[in-house]
């Protein structure tokens, strides 16, 4: 027998029937079937016990209760609160988002200390020594005040604090961020008196009168106004929207009524004038003004009649003597201010017209209106131990009375007006006008730390970082602010266990103020913040710690207030955009992205659309009658007095011509492939301008023009 | 007539030639082949059966030996460690917590696994990394309570007598798909005796058939 080809192929035909035969065959395509509906390198959630803590958003003033779901205590997904009586279960799309920030690529990880260029790593008990030295510095030069501190609100037990430990260490130098609450507190200020705020109470208004007020664009506490004006068909209450552009609240408005912009004070003292003249107003109500009503009467009689009115605004006169008998006759009227979100800079001219439009109607303190009270107090610290270089510098007059005139003392002194400062929860180098000259100024400062969780633009000028816990991992009384009719406090609980070396910035402020010794470290006596909160909130810590929040008040305010006209009496200047050319370009909020506080979450800024963010490109309304020789979605060059940049227009009949819309809260800088390098930010497009009077960057644009790319 | 025509006329003058004189060879051939295709066959075929498994699933110990009688004695029943949480979803096998319902950083027995079990785990509050036998693919949903509760059917039908085991025998995990040879079952040609001894979807369907008179959709389990 010879060995041939046929007997290997004999061999062969046997090992293929051999396996085939064998179950391999028939296993290994079953295995394959399943590794392919299984990708190995796909990740899945991990399989647990579920569980739900509840707990309060701090991403936005607005505050809402939210429920966080956990596998095994790890949280997964955030949900709205349904008992939270500021939400009742709703939610918006970055508080839903808000665990990305946990694991944000920009997150500090670790207390920082800038040497040259770079950040290198320190310990806590390092960082807080450094900071102490020089604290101990410039108290030891007798300069106290040369301590300034950013935040991003007034209310609540960290921003007390801070506040506390400017005071004891002898500084009047504690700034907040511009904020709506800001505003409503300045508006109230000047028309009511100091120490009050202004709530509008839009769940039961029958007629709101918006002065571009995106209520459905996160203006107030966002998701309670979602629910306020998706009742609003129900209630037949109607909505005028006054602004521009045709935003997605005009779009939802009764009427949308476009308007040049910046005119908003000027249409409102229109009404104003409309409502005088043709006696309109609440008698009863008219008697609580003070300050020369006669003198404001006859200042809109013959400044702002209907038809000079038009002229200045763009509206028609018929329309507005029509917009004024409405209001005036509605049950039950609200005009509400704050562009956009309310944060964004604003004339206190146009705050105090709309709001005098309140008063006139005379549906302050009354359901459906504007409520006037005092800012509410929930938190009792207990005195403060001073010294004598204490009471010497905190004696001492602010180095400006807002965050913009800070900056401007600052660039304008040879000399460093602040020898330290702290920023806590605030970007103002992207969230303030013209960003470069913020840096300017805090490049001039020797020594900067910030408290933020993240490396963002102004923690990247800091010489310390102390990194704060994200609100999913502190500890923190949160308490509702942005013009929402009931006063609400809510507690933001841990819900996980610091993912990185970070603090709760009021442990932080506690170690640095016992590092200082003396008066400062006797006010600061609490082991832990915790200890602190428990002691400051007293008699609500009960209801916060176990239901999670605790209602001030719910109740209409009873109490007739009086209102001084005197500002506007003395018919205070209107604000002009800065520039010499022919367009207008106005920022825009949009509900998909933040402007303010934390940048914009990788979910979120995935959910923006091609009209807004194209790509890495941002796109700016248009309308086709200005834009004349551009195609929608043509490439073209902006240029405003502080610049130039590349933009895609978009055709958009819904925007008066002349005007030029773009979105606020794009064109971040820092390390976060996600949300940096997208777009571009606007404020870098516009400059302060000044409000002679009340001293606010009022910068509602500046002039543009359009040219081919 | 060219050199090409020429080669092929010969050609297929020897092929023709060899074709006669190789039908003895042929058979001579076939026997052989006939043998070499027997010893292949046979060849593959038990390294198909018997060698493939060995190839396809790894080994592995379970971090120590676990005793299911004695803790199903001291327990009372299976639902003491392995029990349905509030919502119905299934705890699986009992995190640490559970454990030290009984357990301690005292030792209680005087096995070594006892004390593997405290030194490396209670002590250090260190979750137990369990092998799971029965752990289905990440594509099936399996709600316990439906079955337990609702079917009212015991934990034997598909987990067979694993109360009754005194030792953890060895995981095996299948190289490819990374889970648990339980699911495919012992036997590799998928032949079952008991119930639990396979549960591939063909089974739940079978036994949903039998059960309930219809194999049921695919999103029921595949959602």
């Amino acid at each position: 027998m010879k060995v041939d080809r046929r007997s290997f192929l004999g061999l062969g035909i046997g090992a293929v029937a051999g396996i085939a035969v064998s179950p391999m065959g028939m296993k290994l395509t079953d295995d394959s079937s399943i590794w392919t509906q299984n990708w190995p390198w796909t990740p899945v959630p991990v399989d647990g016990e579920v569980t739900y803590e509840s707990s309060v958003c701090s991403l936005c003033p607005g505050s809402c209760g939210i429920s966080i779901r956990k596998i095994d205590g790890r949280p997964v997904k955030i949900e709205g609160l349904a008992e939270y009586p500021v939400n009742y279960g709703g939610a918006c799309l970055h508080g839903i988002a808000g665990l990305q920030y946990l694991y944000d690529p920009a997150r500090v990880k670790t207390p920082l200390k800038k040497n040259g260029d770079k950040f290198e790593e320190i310990s806590w008990d390092d960082a807080i020594a450094i900071i102490a030295g020089k604290l101990a510095d410039i108290r030891k030069s007798n300069s106290p005040e040369k301590l300034a501190c950013i935040v991003d609100k007034e209310q609540g037990s960290v921003s007390g604090l801070f506040k506390r430990l400017l005071k004891t260490f002898g500084s009047p130098n504690f700034y907040t961020m511009p904020s709506l609450e800001s505003y409503l507190e300045l508006t109230a200020e000047a028309l009511h008196g100091e120490g009050q705020t202004i709530a509008f109470d839009l769940e039961n208004a029958s007629f709101v009168l918006s002065f571009g007020a995106g209520i459905i664009e996160g203006w107030g506490s966002p998701v309670n106004c979602f629910k306020a004006n998706a009742s609003r068909k129900e209630r037949k209450a109607k909505l005028y929207q006054i602004e521009p552009r045709l935003s997605n609240t005009a779009a939802n408005a009764d009427k949308w009524i476009p308007i040049k912009p910046g005119t908003e004070a000027d249409l409102a003292l229109g009404i104003c004038a409309v409502i005088l003249e043709k006696k309109l107003f609440d008698s009863t109500a008219t008697t609580n003004f003070k300050g020369g009503l006669n003198k404001f009467g006859a200042l809109l009689q013959k400044d702002y009649t209907p038809s000079k009115t038009a002229e200045i605004t763009g509206v028609k006169a018929s329309d507005i003597e029509k917009i004024a008998t409405l209001f005036a006759k509605a049950k039950m009227p609200v005009a509400v201010f704050g562009k956009g979100r309310g944060d964004g800079a604003q004339s206190l001219k146009e705050l105090a017209a709309v709001h005098t439009l309140n008063c006139l109607v005379g549906n302050i303190n009354k359901k459906g209106g504007a409520f006037v009270q005092p800012k509410f107090k929930y938190l009792e610290f207990a005195d403060e131990v001073m010294d004598s270089i204490a009471d010497k510098g905190f004696a001492k007059t602010k180095t400006g009375n807002y965050v913009n005139q800070l900056i401007e003392k600052l660039n304008a002194s040879s000399q460093p007006v602040v020898e330290a400062l702290f920023v806590y929860n605030a970007n103002p180098c992207h969230s303030l006008h013209d960003p470069k000259t913020i840096k300017q100024a805090i490049g001039k400062i020797p020594f900067v730390v910030n408290f933020s969780s993240f490396l963002d633009e102004t923690a990247m000028e800091a010489d310390i970082i102390l990194p704060s816990h994200t609100f999913i991992e502190r500890l923190e009384d949160v308490p509702s602010s942005a013009g929402l009719a009931k006063s609400v406090v809510g507690l933001t609980k841990p819900v996980i266990e610091p993912v990185f070396n970070t603090k709760n910035p009021g442990d932080a402020i506690i170690l640095i103020a016992k590092a200082l010794e003396g008066n400062v470290a006797q006010s600061f006596e609490w082991e832990t913040y915790e200890e602190c909160l428990e002691g400051m909130a007293g008699e609500i810590w009960d209801s916060l710690s176990e239901d999670g929040f605790a209602i001030i008040s719910e109740e209409v305010p009873s109490e007739s207030v009086p209102v001084n006209i005197s500002f506007l009496a003395n018919n205070p200047a209107t604000v002009q955009a800065q520039g010499d050319f022919e367009l207008t370009l106005i920022p825009i909020d949009n509900m998909r992205l933040i402007s303010a506080g934390v940048s914009v979450s990788p979910f979120a800024i995935k959910t923006v659309s091609d009209k807004v963010l194209k790509g890495k490109d941002i796109v700016v309304d248009i309308n086709p009658l200005t834009a004349r020789g551009f195609k929608d979605g043509d490439y073209a060059m902006l240029t405003t007095p502080k610049g130039t940049v590349t933009v895609i227009l978009s055709m958009n009949e819904g925007i008066m011509p002349g005007v030029i819309g773009m979105v606020e809260g794009l064109g971040h800088t820092f390390d976060n492939k996600y949300v940096s390098n997208k777009g571009i930010n606007v404020n870098d497009l516009i400059g302060p301008v000044i409000e002679s009077g009340s001293g606010l960057d009022a910068a509602f644009g500046i002039k543009a023009k359009i040219s081919k790319a | 007539m060219s050199e090409i025509e020429n080669k092929a006329e010969n050609g297929s003058t020897e092929s023709a030639g060899e074709g006669t004189a190789g039908e003895a060879k042929d058979d001579k051939g076939l026997g052989l082949g006939v043998i070499f295709f027997i010893v292949a066959f046979v060849a593959c075929f038990l390294s198909g059966t018997l060698l493939f498994p060995k190839l396809l699933y790894s080994k592995k110990e379970q971090p120590f030996n676990f005793d299911h009688v004695l803790h199903a004695d001291e327990a009372g029943d299976c639902e003491t460690c392995h029990s349905l949480r509030e919502d119905g979803s299934f705890t699986g096998i009992p995190k640490l917590a559970t454990c030290l319902d009984c357990h301690s950083e005292d030792v209680l027995g005087e096995t070594e696994d006892e004390a593997t079990f405290v030194e490396e785990y209670v002590v250090n509050e260190k979750e137990v990394p369990w092998h799971v036998y029965s752990r289905q693919p990440d594509s099936v949903f399996f709600s316990h309570a439906a079955h337990t509760e609702a079917g009212g059917m015991d934990c034997i039908s598909c987990h067979g007598h694993i109360g009754e085991s005194t030792s953890s025998r060895p995981y095996e995990e299948n190289r490819i798909t990374g889970y648990s040879r339980d699911i495919w079952g012992k036997n590799i040609f998928g032949i079952k005796k008991h119930s639990w001894d396979r549960m591939k979807m063909d089974d739940c369907a079978a036994c949903h058939k039998k059960e309930t008179g219809h194999q049921g959709y695919c999103f029921q389990c595949h959602k």
